[in-house]
């Protein structure tokens, strides 16, 4: 099993005592697609972040079990976590404005990534830059290589980003919000593109998402999260059949372009989703 | 559209350019009182270019535009910015951090020197159904969907005629989405405005907008009635990709 989480707890001090953010979360990964859906504050990200131990210093984090790879992230050194860390699981977060560093080209910051973990010359990982650019389907990968993030549109980077974190070869992709900044049509493209890299390159990705359709979608399962705790797991074909009031909820209170309703239902938050 | 109600809302081929770059070229379109008109298409499509010029925040523009019976021009009516307002994408980037919720909804009234100023506070708070204790709030110190409302309150409370909604529910949880959806029906309904709205979303622009305008590289490539687009009947090309799209994702 890539990824192995059960009793994960994530809770923060405030002035009226700790916050638990997270709560009994378990959930496991092979080489599949999982899908995490929440809507903000549900801890799906911190769950995300636990496993790669990028948490906030004030987080307090206790597990059962939270292993990559068999590897104990609680107790790994920080040079073990470093082996992981953009190596052995790549992170894409929502905008790629804020992940790629802009004073660098998008072709030295894959070249950078490839060197990370395989041994070459300047030149050969140039090379291998260029050829993850052609594989995320960047048409004209030479010039984009050369190009500064600031001269490239949200989708592009967004590709960039991929490719980074594809140079490596890692065995998991966690992407969060990887498309929320980007426009619909563009949207699509960026995950049926991921969906298809890491199915040919037969790894595990964790898609975090407040869209539960979209990541229906895309993913194998998909694993809801509501205040801290997973509500409910469920194969994405079966969304249909969700059987948790707040799953279905959510599904429920999207406007749907092909069954019009004059008024949205609106989510009547029960106190026994919370236990 | 009806030719019974007055137009709220004329654009007749509106022309914006930036520098060589043509961002809207020649876009026409009319809104009928107390109807809705959704405008969509990708970024850089020229969508948000003509909110912002009707709206007053690019005066560098070609053609006819009008609101309201007002023509615009250079010079606008004073009474303009009373009778139009807006309301952003995200209300966390639209409230000023270090003013109350209640200073926010004061300024409008400050600046137009609108009286009853108290009272009209409570109304437009209960309007939205925000509690009467987020007035003395900060904006951090409410969530995402009651920041908006409270956006969507400093835009009502100059009683206008036309909201501009560029993006509003985008940056909200779906279940927050729905609330604000649902509102923003209700508020067209008692208070008879005419919307205007931008979104990237089919079905969210379909729900609220009888019709909807697709836009493509700065020009309206179609006008349809929400019930074409829902049913398929689509005549141009982009229109039809962007509704697959959505249909297969939705």
């Amino acid at each position: 099993m890539l990824v192995e989480i059960s009793g994960l707890n994530i809770s923060f001090p405030t002035p009226h005592g700790m916050h638990a953010a997270v709560r009994d979360v378990s959930m496991t990964l092979g080489t599949e697609k999982l899908g995490i859906v929440g809507e903000s504050g549900s801890g799906k990200s911190l769950t995300a972040r636990a496993l790669l131990r990028l948490l906030p210093p004030a987080a307090v984090t206790r597990a059962d079990t939270l292993r990559f790879d068999g590897i104990d992230v609680l107790s790994a050194s920080e040079k073990q976590m470093g082996m992981i860390r953009g190596r052995r699981a790549g992170l894409i977060l929502q905008d790629p404005k804020y992940s790629l560093n802009p004073i660098m080209t998008a072709g030295d910051q894959i070249a950078e990534a490839w060197r990370n973990r395989r041994k070459g010359s300047r030149r050969q990982a140039k090379e291998a830059a260029i050829d993850l650019l052609a594989q995320v389907q960047i048409r004209d990968p030479r010039r984009v290589a050369d190009s500064y993030p600031h001269e490239l549109s949200g989708g592009m980077g967004q590709r960039v980003m991929i490719a980074m974190m594809l140079a490596p070869d890692p065995e998991l992709l966690i992407a969060d919000e990887p498309t929320s900044a980007l426009d619909a049509s563009v949207q699509a493209e960026i995950l049926k593109l991921m969906e298809d890299l890491v199915s040919r390159r037969n790894m595990g990705l964790m898609l975090i998402s407040h869209d539960l359709p979209l990541v229906g979608h895309f993913c194998d399962r998909v694993a809801v999260m509501y205040a801290g705790r997973v509500v409910e797991e469920l194969a994405a074909g079966e969304l249909g059949q969700a059987r948790h009031p707040y799953t279905r909820a959510l599904l429920d209170c999207m406007p749907s372009l092909t069954h019009p309703r004059p008024r949205l239902p609106v989510m009547a938050r029960d106190p026994a989703w919370l236990t | 559209m009806s030719h019974t109600r007055r137009d709220m809302i004329i654009v007749d081929d509106l022309r914006v350019r930036f520098g060589s770059h043509d961002a809207v070229r020649g876009v026409s379109f009319r809104v009928p009182e107390g109807s809705s008109f959704g405008i969509v298409g990708e970024s850089g499509s020229g969508k948000s270019t003509v909110m912002r010029a009707l709206a007053g925040l690019n005066d560098l523009w070609d053609g006819y535009l009008e609101i309201a019976g007002m023509p615009l021009g250079r010079g606008k009516p004073p009474d303009f910015f009373r009778r139009v307002q807006m309301v952003f994408q995200d209300p966390y980037g639209s409230l000023h951090p270090r003013q109350t919720v209640d200073r926010a909804l004061s300024e409008p009234l400050l600046v137009q020197g609108i009286g009853d100023i108290d009272r009209r506070i409570r109304q437009v708070l209960a309007d939205v159904a925000l509690p009467a204790a987020a007035r003395f709030r900060y904006p951090h110190q409410l969530s995402g969907g009651q920041r908006q409302r409270v956006a969507i309150a400093r835009a009502l409370i100059s009683e206008p005629s036309v909201l501009l909604l560029d993006e509003p529910t985008s940056a909200l949880d779906v279940s927050v989405q729905a609330e604000i959806l649902n509102l923003l029906a209700d508020l067209r309904e008692e208070r008879k405005l005419t919307y205007l709205m931008v979104s990237h979303n089919l079905a969210v622009v379909a729900h609220l907008c009888p019709w909807v305008g697709v836009m493509s590289n700065g020009e309206m490539v179609e006008i349809l009635s929400a019930e074409d687009l829902r049913a398929g009947r689509t005549r141009n090309p982009q229109t039809t990709r962007l509704r697959e799209l959505s249909a297969e994702l939705g």
